[in-house]
Formats: structure tokens, C-alpha cells, sequence
């Protein structure tokens, strides 16, 4: 199996998995300036919708849209409950609700389940490999490539052919003149919640094909890189948010398969150094979103 | 059509229209001129829901509009053109186009002629129907901003200095389709820094000073008026 071919893959599953995290980041960002810490929670809360739903004795596929469906509604519970009331705050007052919505959310779990990682049994059926040409490819890597794809078009599909898509683009880009327009900010806002929740959902699957089990602090570290491949690729731009994720993706795989011995536990340093480098070339992200030039 | 008793609109502690009253006509252009900093934005603003109102009554078409919200006030038939144009660039033409309809379900279905209608008002828009907003020149924004707000298919239209950073033949063209729109009856008020021409097209102005009213008439007469060149005007 050709070393180069497999690493690519890793790269593209790995970074299509941050890239939805961060996309569902940046669309609640450049609706309502929010930056939500409570994502990872999202992630988590679907490893969990899928834990009860396969304990509970449902089919594998329906437990998994128990999970997103799960994500969603939290998703859309903590913007009622907890984002709607200070959506006029100060970024300050935001980013330190939206630590305690994360913080409440990961002790209930811890308290209420628990704080050891509860497995996810895998069917057999993902866990061989298929042929493609003269290779052998995992078939979970495969599947989280087709479903970030899949993710990523359809998302791209609403964005750009449904009346709601090319509002949800206008609030983005400028949510006081979407206003004046006569959009509904509520819904603008509840639409963003809602597919952030998705795209956390199915982040949230693609990590568990990874990893096998959920526990409380499941969404920490992928949403922790979600937040710096929407800084690399522009706050609030969402082809940037995409981007960064697929370009930190690549980045950590690649270290990950290539960097000597001596050096893989400095992994993260040097990717966050690599970042800091393009950071300092593109200060506002590779992608900025941009403001009416004329 | 709009009618306006005694607005007040304060940010905290910062009073910026200090009791304002005047009214609009049907089909009616009017000019809301004033120096920098008068109130002539909160003013608009606070008739599209979007500036805090403190107190005062508003009507439009006979209706007490003073509490509602923006989008039934877009669906009542007024519109802002907001300062600035202020389109979104990252959408192409079309798709800003389709948002100025957005408001109104009612409109859906006629979107499409309705584009073709302003493509035929800006043929410029209709060659650059697909391509981002933000592409296009300043003159073409202010245009697609226009139009954009015309998809609601207004009674009355709020155009806040909409000559702003424009060449001088770019603003008369503005100001020709501005005057043209009388003939389909939608009532204009025009916030201008640039007098003379908004003056050119209004049949009436009113002149802010501090949040109030200072002077208001007839367009020629305000152009006769010593003071008020030299006060607000600027040009003397
Ligand atoms: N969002 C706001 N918060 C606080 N003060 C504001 C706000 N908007 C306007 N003001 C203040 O209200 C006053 C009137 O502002 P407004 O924008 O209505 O004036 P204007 O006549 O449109 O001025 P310009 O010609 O500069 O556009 C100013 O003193 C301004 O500083
Ligand atoms: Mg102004």
C-alpha cells in the first residue's frame, strides 16, 4: 500500500472532520459575533445520543440520527435558554457564556453518566477495508471522506440555491442590513444554531469511527482545533472556516507520519507553529471576509 | 402616507432627534437635508424599526407603525436604502436582489419578473446579474441598492445619501431615475448632504439642525435663503 496515497486519506478525513467543526463555528460567529465554546459539547451530546440509542436496542443507523438530532436540539436549546438574552452583550460577556453553557454541560454528563469513556460498538461490516484499483483503504476512512463530502455539498447546495441559504449568506456578511430587510433575526439565528448542531453531529460521528467511545470531554480537543482553523482561515468567513480546517488537517497527518521519532511528541507545538507562520503573512486568515471595498 | 408626531430617538444619555414632526405625501419626494451629525440617519433608521425610538408617533399608509418590526414594515411598503449602499458583496446581483423580496411571501412568486424589471430599469445589473456584488463599481452598488430595495415593491422609499462618494454623472444619473420613480407613484425621502441635488428633484425640504427642524419649505425657497446656504448648506 502506497504510503503517500494513505496519508492523503488521513489528511482528508481528518481535516473534513475539523473543517465541518469549524464551519458550524463560523456560522454562528458571523450571525451574532458569538464565539461558542459550547460546540464541543455538541459533539459530545451526539456520542452519546448514539451510545443510549444502541443501548436502547435501536439499529445502528437510526441511533447515529438520534445522535445528530440530539446535537441539534441542544444546539437550538442553548441559544434559546442561554445565547438569545445577551445577543446584544458584549463579545466579552458572550465568549464567558457560552465557557459556562460548556462548563454546565460537561458536568451534568460527568455527573449524570459518567466520567469514563463508555464504548461504541462499531458493526463489522465498517471495520474492514475496501479495494479500490490495486489498494486497500479503510472503510471507516473512506465513509468519513464521502460524509464530510456529502456534508460540504449539501451544505453548499442550501447556501447557494434555497431563498433561506442566500439569507443566512446575507446575515453573515452583514446582519443589520439583512434586518433592515426585513429577515427574521430569530430565525436567522435559530438556523444558524440548527447547523452548527448537524455539522457538530457529524463531526461528532466521524470522530467516534475513529475512536470507539464517548466520554465527557469528547468535543475538547477536536473543537480546540476547530477554533484555530476558523482563526487561519478568517473569522467569520465560511469558505475560510473549510479551509483552515482541511489545511490543519493535512498539516497534523503529515507531522504525524513524517516527523522523526525524536520530535513526534512536539507534534502540536510545531503545527501551531506552522499556523503562527501563516497567521503572520495573513493576519486576517487566508480567507477574511471581506467588507464592502467601494 | 407617512405621517411623523413629535420623534424622539436617544442612545443613552445622547438625545440625536429631538421631536420631530412633518409628514409625507403619496408619490411625494421630499428632501431631509442637515450637517453632519443632525439626526438625519436616526431618523430614517428609527421609521424602520432599527434606531431606538423613544418616543413619538410614526404612521404609515394610515397605520400606527411606531412599535412594529422591521419586516412588517418592509411588507407595509417602506423601504431603506441604507448609507453607504451597503449590498453584500460576497452574494452575486441576482441573489441581492432576491433578499430585498425576502421579506414579503406575498412577493415570492413575482420575484423573478421582478428582477427582470429592475434588469430593465439598470441594464447595467443585467449584465452583471451572476457576478458578486462587490465587483461592481460604486455608481452599479448604489444602483443595485435601489433596486434591491424596489423588490419589496415600496410605497414610499428612504434613501439616505445615496450620491455619497459617487462622480457627479453617476449622481445625476441616480437622481434621474430617482425623479422617474414619481410616475409610479412611490414617495420619496431623500437625506442628502449634497442640497443642490436632492433640492433638484424634491419638491419640498426640511433642514435639521440638533435633532429639531430648523427651517423647512418649498425647494425653490430654500435655494433663495442667504442663511441656510451659509448654515447648512455649505455652499456659500
Ligand atoms: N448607534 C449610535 N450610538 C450612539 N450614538 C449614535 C448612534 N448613531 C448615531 N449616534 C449619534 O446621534 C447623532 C445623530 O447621528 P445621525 O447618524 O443620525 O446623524 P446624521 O445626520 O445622519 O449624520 P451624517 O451626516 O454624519 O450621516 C450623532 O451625534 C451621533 O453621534
Ligand atoms: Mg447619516
Amino acid at each position: 500500500m502506497d504510503i503517500v496515497l494513505q496519508q492523503l486519506l488521513n489528511a482528508v478525513a481528518l481535516g473534513g472532520t475539523y473543517a465541518l467543526l469549524a464551519l458550524g463555528l463560523a456560522i454562528v460567529f458571523s450571525v451574532m459575533g458569538l464565539i461558542n465554546f459550547a460546540h464541543g459539547e455538541l459533539m459530545t451530546a451526539t456520542g452519546y445520543g448514539i451510545f443510549f440509542g444502541i443501548a436502547a436496542g435501536f439499529p445502528f443507523i437510526l441511533s447515529l440520527g438520534m445522535g445528530v438530532g440530539l446535537a441539534v436540539v441542544l444546539a437550538l436549546s442553548m441559544e434559546r435558554v442561554a445565547f438569545r438574552p445577551i445577543r446584544r452583550a458584549s463579545p466579552t460577556i458572550m465568549l464567558l457564556t457560552s465557557f459556562a453553557v460548556s462548563t454546565i454541560l460537561h458536568t451534568l454528563m460527568q455527573n449524570l453518566i459518567s466520567a469514563r469513556p463508555k464504548p461504541i460498538p462499531i458493526p463489522d461490516m465498517l471495520a474492514g477495508a475496501v479495494t479500490i484499483g490495486a489498494h486497500q483503504i479503510g472503510t471507516i476512512q473512506v465513509l468519513s471522506i464521502v460524509i464530510a463530502a456529502v456534508s460540504l455539498i449539501g451544505l453548499t447546495l442550501f447556501f447557494r440555491a434555497t431563498l433561506l441559504g442566500i439569507g443566512m449568506r446575507a446575515a453573515a456578511e452583514d446582519f443589520d442590513v439583512a434586518r433592515l430587510m426585513g429577515l427574521n433575526a430569530n430565525r436567522v439565528i435559530a438556523v444558524a444554531f440548527a447547523i452548527s448542531g448537524v455539522l457538530a453531529g457529524i463531526a461528532g460521528i466521524l470522530w467516534l469511527f475513529q475512536r470507539g467511545s464517548v466520554d465527557p470531554l469528547m468535543g475538547f480537543v477536536p473543537v480546540l482545533k476547530a477554533f484555530i482553523a476558523v482563526v487561519l482561515g478568517g473569522m467569520g468567513s465560511l469558505v475560510g472556516a473549510v479551509a483552515g480546517g482541511f489545511i490543519l488537517g493535512v498539516v497534523e497527518v503529515l507531522l504525524r507520519a513524517f516527523l522523526p521519532d525524536a520530535l513526534i511528541s512536539y507534534r502540536d507545538a510545531i503545527s501551531l507553529s506552522i499556523v503562527i507562520a501563516i497567521l503572520y503573512f495573513y493576519p486576517d486568515g487566508i480567507i477574511p471576509r471581506r467588507e464592502n471595498i467601494r | 402616507m407617512l405621517e411623523v408626531h413629535d420623534l424622539r430617538v436617544s442612545y443613552g444619555p445622547i438625545q440625536a432627534v429631538r421631536g420631530v414632526s412633518f409628514s409625507v405625501a403619496k408619490g411625494e419626494i421630499v428632501a431631509l437635508l442637515g450637517a453632519n451629525g443632525a439626526g438625519k440617519s436616526s431618523i430614517l433608521k428609527a421609521f424602520m424599526g432599527i434606531a431606538p425610538r423613544s418616543a413619538g408617533r410614526i404612521s404609515f399608509a394610515g397605520e400606527a407603525v411606531e412599535r412594529a418590526d422591521t419586516a412588517s414594515i418592509v411588507r407595509r411598503g417602506l423601504t431603506l436604502v441604507p448609507e453607504g449602499r451597503r449590498v453584500f458583496s460576497q452574494l452575486s446581483v441576482l441573489e441581492n436582489l432576491k433578499i430585498g423580496a425576502a421579506a414579503n411571501r406575498q412577493l415570492r412568486g413575482r420575484t423573478l419578473e421582478n428582477c427582470e424589471r429592475m434588469y430593465a430599469l439598470f441594464p447595467k445589473l443585467a449584465e452583471r446579474r451572476d457576478q458578486l456584488a462587490g465587483s461592481l463599481s460604486g455608481g452599479e452598488q448604489q444602483m443595485l441598492a435601489i433596486a434591491r430595495a424596489l423588490m419589496s415593491e415600496p410605497r414610499m422609499l428612504l434613501l439616505d445619501e445615496p450620491s455619497l462618494g459617487l462622480a457627479p454623472n453617476v449622481v445625476d444619473q441616480i437622481f434621474d431615475f430617482l425623479k422617474a420613480l414619481q410616475k409610479q407613484d412611490i414617495a420619496l425621502l431623500i437625506v442628502e448632504q449634497n442640497a443642490e441635488t436632492a433640492l433638484d428633484i424634491a419638491a419640498r425640504g426640511l433642514v435639521l439642525a440638533q435633532g429639531r427642524i430648523g427651517k423647512e419649505g418649498a425647494s425653490a425657497a430654500l435655494r433663495a435663503d442667504e442663511e441656510l446656504q451659509r448654515l447648512y448648506l455649505g455652499a456659500g
